[in-house]
Order: structure tokens, then C-alpha cells, then sequence
């Protein structure tokens, strides 16, 4: 197992407005200042700059993603979903409704499927993570993926990584035993252009191929 | 989102201090609820106390002879564990009715007690809601209110609690077990939540430094005779528009025992304990559930766009109570 220990912050900057960005740094290190105790006030006042604005905002987390473990930094606001696609460029993992509502956001936590919009990631400490680029084996797709291709299961496309996570999950538990179990255990998944019927045949194919998921 | 700081409680006692002694501060465990309402500044906590390492997640054999849930199983752990699937079907059917199979991998039994309404106003900061800031009116009561209350609402609060979870352990009788600043209590399902009378903003009697612990399920979960059913407006994830638990103690055509819950139509989960005794040694008959069913539904009133509720919940008990008793497999045998 690969372990990373590149400073993921770096890769985290979006581009930005510098002076909303200063404010906003200046403003919560004030804060962050008044209510400390005099002895962190000390240290913190002797290097007024944003590295120590960052350390009070910020909380060390270690998550395996996709097989690789990662020592982050992530302030306690940051969701798994936000974490994945703002600052490690996991972009897989989509954000449709970001409430819950979609599943559009779905990954695999410990092998469990989960909505990580829903999901702060400094709870997730020692987790294993699986977003949609952690599935394939190299080159070779998984065969979720392969039958969501061939029985073109999307339109739009942009549903399709949770589609394929919750796909993978429902066969795993057990839940792909017929049209209606699919239809139900599929339902936190929504699709706008309307691809379920072909969704269903992937994963029915996925279920009777006997492939190990 | 507001920012906020985190702790990890490694122990109950500890959660329970950490939550009172902090300002603004909230427990945390599975999120499902908390999060999206913190995404829109609806609850605003300062501090949350991350309540999932907490050693609270079994669910084993009670004293009573019946269930402990610990408060951190999942509601997935808990609709396919072995014993509830079991013993106490019309749980595992509630909660199954619920949610997704992604959020139910993630809410844990505590946390379904404590999710909060789905009202639209609740969620809109734009207009006025009693739950949500006391004192400065109800928009639901005048406004769009598919999905709200017929039985036990006030002039200020027609919201609903949303759990499927909830209804079936209203049915069952459940307690729920809390630990505070002085010690433990167990609370009887039905005094956990509260109607919203003139105090809306509480949604339940827990108080601010307790923390529940475990929920009992008693001996007898009526597994032989129960339904759940859940009305509403698409066929899977959607919140009830009416649901029903029911649950029946028979010998032969006869009732012993009936246990009866609404969800959907009220505060909290709706039982009425007077209107079930009325059942104990009656036969089982669409006749003599029609009649609960107007017992239970008496005194029930409907808004602009919510009165279909009121028949829609007599028909659902009906149905309810029929399935349960196995009338349609007697009648075709």
C-alpha cells in the first residue's frame, strides 16, 4: 500500500479573489484569537500569518481513498463530497443536490454505501474511502461499469459515478433479487433524464453474470 | 456553513459534559438531519461533540426480555437484525420504509428520534415559522400544507415529526433510555416527543444536557400480526403523507391486545390507547376497525391543501389493522 504524505493543502487553492480570501483569513484568526488562552495567544500573535490562522481552522485526518492512505487537513465544515472534489481532485464523486436528496454524491465508507454531502470528513478518521475512480482495476473496468455502458444506462452521465457506487452496494447486500428490489433499493438515486430502465438491466446483468462485484 | 469546532467524546459521561459546556453546542453521530439544516443556517451550532465512538452501537437482549437498541446502531444494523427481523417485523418494516438504503446506513436509532419536521417554512429562512424562530408566526397554516398535521396541532405549529422508525416504536411501546448531567432516566416512547401546543421550538422532552443511550423494546413484538403501511406521493424515499403501525395480539378470529400509530398526521407519532382498548375481545372485522378508525380520526382537522389526510388515515387503518389480521388471506382461503 502506497502511503502519501504530500502536503494536499497546496493543490487545495481554487482560484480566488485575493481580498475576500485575506478578509476572510484576517477576520477568523481574530476570532480565533480573542478566544484563545494567553499562552496560544503568545505563540499565535508571534507568527501572525496564515499558517496559524490555517492551524486553528484545520483538524489532521487520515483517510484511505481508493486504496491510498492520505494525511490531511480539513476544517470540521468540509464534507467527504467537498473534500473529494475541491482538494483532492477527485471529481468523480458528483454533487447534485449536496442535501441528501439525490445520491448523486454516493461512495463507499468501510464498504458501506454512504451520501458523503451528508458526511463531515474529519468524523471519518481511519475510514476507508471508494469513490467511482477507486473501482476499476487499472485499465479494466469493473463489470458494473461495463454493463452500465452496454445497456446504456445515463444520458447525461452526470448521475451515473452514485448510480454505479449504490449499483455495486445493492448487489453486494444483496438486494438485486428482481426488478422491484432493484427499483427500491436503487431509490436514493435519482436520475433527471430518466435512464432507470436501463440502470435496472445493468445491474440485473451485473446480478445473473455472477461476476464477483 | 458557519464554521465550528469539533470534539471527540470518548466515553457518555464525558459527551454529556463536553455538549453542556460549551456554548451552542450539539451532539453529532450519523448527520443524515443535522447537516443539511446546518448547510442552510437552520440549526447553527458552535461546537458539535462527535458522538460515534461512543460504545453504544449493540442491540442485544433487554432485562425485560425483549431489546436494548443502543443508540448508535444504524437504522440498516437495526431493520436486519436478526432478532428485530424476527420479533419485532413491523420495526424492521418501518424503518425499511424510510429513507434510503445510503441514509440508512448512516442514521442511527438516537438520531432518527431526534431528526427534526420536513415543513418547507422550517427550511425557509424567508418566511416566518414558529419552530424555527419562536413568536414569529406559522407560514404553513395559511400556506402550502400538503404534508402537515391533522391531529394535534396548535394555532402556532402544524409541523409533522417525519420517522417511519418512530411510529412503529410508538406501537410497540418502547423507552427510551437518556443519561444527563444527573444521571439516567428512561423516558415511554409516547412522552419522548411532545405536541407543539405553544412551545413548537421542542420537538421532544429531552433535555439540552441529555443524551439517549439506548431504546428497550419490550418482550412482545407481535410478530404474528402487524402491518406497517406508508402512504405517499411516490412509490419509494418520499415521507408519509399518512403512515400506519399496527400491531395485533389474537386468538383465533379474537383480539387480545391491538396496538395502533399514525405518522404523518400529527407532532408525533399518534396513538390513542383508549380507542385500542375498545378492540380487546372484538373479532377481527373490517366493521369493528372502521369504527377505530373513526375514533381515532375524531377531532381531526384538515388545512387547504391537507384534508384528504383525514379519510386517507381511516382507510389506511383499515387496511392496516386487515393486513394484519390476515383478513384478505382468510377470506381468499
Amino acid at each position: 500500500m502506497e502511503e502519501q504524505k504530500a502536503n494536499k493543502e497546496g493543490q487545495s487553492e481554487q482560484p480566488h479573489n485575493d481580498t475576500r480570501r485575506d478578509f476572510l483569513k484576517q477576520s477568523s484568526l481574530l476570532t480565533a484569537l480573542v478566544l484563545t488562552p494567553p499562552t496560544v495567544f503568545n505563540a499565535a500573535a508571534a507568527r501572525l500569518d496564515e499558517k496559524v490562522a490555517e492551524k486553528f481552522e484545520k483538524v489532521p485526518v487520515t483517510l484511505e481513498i481508493n486504496r491510498v492512505k492520505q494525511k490531511l487537513s480539513v476544517e470540521p465544515r468540509v464534507t467527504l463530497l467537498d473534500l473529494l472534489r475541491e482538494q483532492l481532485n477527485l471529481t468523480g464523486t458528483k454533487k447534485g443536490c449536496d442535501y441528501g436528496q439525490c445520491g448523486a454524491c454516493t461512495v463507499h465508507v468501510d464498504g458501506v454505501r454512504v451520501n458523503s454531502c451528508l458526511t463531515f470528513a474529519v468524523m471519518l478518521d481511519g475510514k476507508k474511502i471508494t469513490t467511482i475512480e477507486g473501482l476499476a482495476e487499472g485499465d479494466e473496468l469493473h463489470p458494473m461499469q461495463q454493463a452500465f455502458i452496454k445497456h446504456d444506462g445515463f444520458q447525461c452521465g452526470y448521475c451515473t459515478p452514485g448510480q454505479i457506487m449504490s449499483a455495486v452496494a445493492c448487489v453486494r447486500e444483496g438486494h438485486a433479487n428482481s426488478e422491484a428490489e432493484i427499483r427500491e433499493y436503487m431509490s436514493g438515486n435519482i436520475c433527471r433524464c430518466g435512464a432507470y430502465p436501463n440502470i435496472v438491466k445493468a445491474i440485473q446483468e451485473v446480478k445473473n453474470g455472477g461476476q464477483k462485484v | 456553513m458557519l464554521s465550528f469546532t469539533l470534539s471527540k467524546a470518548n466515553d457518555v459521561a464525558g459527551a454529556v459534559n463536553e455538549v453542556t459546556s460549551k456554548k451552542e453546542a450539539n451532539f453529532i453521530a450519523g448527520g443524515t438531519n443535522l447537516l443539511d439544516l446546518m448547510k442552510i443556517d437552520v440549526m447553527t451550532p458552535r461546537h458539535l461533540v462527535d458522538i460515534t465512538q461512543l460504545a453504544l452501537k449493540t442491540i442485544d437482549g433487554n432485562e425485560a426480555g425483549g431489546l436494548r437498541l443502543g443508540a448508535l446502531a444504524t437504522n440498516a444494523e437495526t431493520a436486519y437484525h436478526n432478532e428485530v427481523e424476527k420479533r419485532y417485523p413491523v420495526l424492521s418494516h418501518a424503518i425499511l420504509a424510510g429513507a434510503s438504503a445510503q441514509l440508512r446506513n448512516m442514521a442511527t436509532d438516537g438520531g432518527n428520534l431526534m431528526q427534526r419536521t420536513r415543513c418547507y417554512y422550517f427550511y425557509d429562512l424567508a418566511t416566518p415559522c414558529n419552530k424555527r424562530e419562536p413568536g414569529s408566526g406559522c407560514s404553513a397554516i395559511n400556506g402550502f400544507n400538503r404534508i402537515h398535521a391533522i391531529l394535534g396541532q396548535s394555532e402556532a405549529c402544524i409541523a409533522t415529526h417525519p420517522s417511519d422508525m418512530c411510529v412503529a416504536l410508538a406501537a410497540l411501546d418502547a423507552k427510551v433510555n437518556v443519561t444527563g448531567k444527573n444521571g439516567d432516566r428512561t423516558i415511554p416512547f409516547l412522552e419522548f416527543h411532545r405536541l407543539p401546543g405553544d412551545k413548537p421550538e421542542l420537538d421532544n422532552n429531552l433535555q439540552p444536557d441529555e443524551i439517549i443511550t439506548s431504546i428497550d423494546l419490550p418482550a412482545n413484538g407481535f410478530a404474528d400480526n402487524f402491518a406497517y403501511i406508508k402512504v405517499r406521493d411516490r412509490a419509494s424515499y418520499a415521507f408519509a403523507l399518512v403512515s400506519v403501525a399496527a400491531a395485533l395480539e389474537m386468538e383465533g378470529d379474537t383480539i387480545k391486545e391491538a396496538r395502533l400509530a399514525l405518522g404523518g398526521v400529527a407532532h408525533k407519532p399518534w396513538r390513542k390507547p383508549e380507542a385500542e382498548a375498545n378492540l380487546k375481545d372484538q373479532k377481527a372485522t373490517k366493521g369493528n376497525f372502521q369504527k377505530i378508525a373513526e375514533a381515532y380520526l375524531e377531532g381531526a382537522k384538515g388545512y387547504e391543501h391537507n384534508s384528504f389526510k383525514i379519510e386517507l388515515a381511516k382507510r389506511a387503518i383499515v387496511r392496516a389493522l386487515s393486513q394484519a389480521a390476515h383478513l384478505e388471506e382468510k377470506e381468499q382461503a
